[in-house]
């Protein structure tokens, strides 16, 4: 049964990754990459089961915090120009 | 009960990987940015809810369930809000809601 949803995620995996490959927008892509880490936390964990290794499931909470904390800061990157740093060019306006 | 439990768990765990498919698929098939959005919130919300309930069925009482409720809480929660920032930040940098009635008005 695990082997059936971890084909099934990996069928779904390469969709996305499609998608983040031709996305017209970087948004597009954004989205993509977001989909694809939530994908992997699944994937590590349904691995966690089907190999009988429940220490997977430690590398899937990493994952999941990894990829929010990543989202976020390439969307803070691509709607300011930078990561939020208060530079000298912002304190002069 | 154990039977019964075993049922339920690979019934979620199947339909929680037929949302994940569904969501990917309209990924790929719709053609805008914003109903992407939507599809994606698919593989966050129903894919990884779904899966995750199947997984814990079968993880009985043990480190592994806090494990799975753990990793489910932070999809709940992270994954709408990087949604969010996304559909905002697009929004931010002009791309239009609504396209298709771009291009009629475009069109005209």
């Amino acid at each position: 049964m695990f082997d059936v949803a971890a084909v099934a995620l990996l069928a779904a995996l390469g969709l996305a990754l499609a998608r983040a490959v031709g996305g017209p927008t970087v948004f597009d892509r954004a989205l993509a990459a977001n989909s694809i880490g939530t994908l992997a936390v699944l994937m590590l964990a349904v691995i966690g089961f089907l190999t009988g290794r429940p220490e997977f499931l430690d590398l899937a909470i990493l994952y999941g915090l990894l990829n929010v904390v990543g989202t976020i800061a390439v969307l803070k990157f691509f709607r300011y120009g930078d990561l939020g740093d208060p530079g000298e060019q912002e304190t002069g306006r | 009960m154990s039977m019964a439990l075993d049922v339920l768990s690979w019934a979620l765990i199947l339909s929680g990987s037929a949302f994940c498919v569904t969501g990917a698929l309209g990924l790929i098939r719709l053609q805008y940015f914003f109903p992407r959005t939507h599809a994606a919130s698919v593989i966050d919300s129903a894919g990884a809810g779904l899966l995750l309930l199947g997984l814990l069925l079968q993880a009985g009482w043990t480190l592994v369930t806090v494990k799975l409720i753990v990793i489910g809480v932070l999809i709940f929660f992270t994954s709408p809000t990087a949604t969010h920032a996304l559909a905002n930040a697009a929004l931010a940098r002009g791309l239009s809601p609504d396209p298709a009635a771009e291009d009629v008005r475009s069109k005209r």
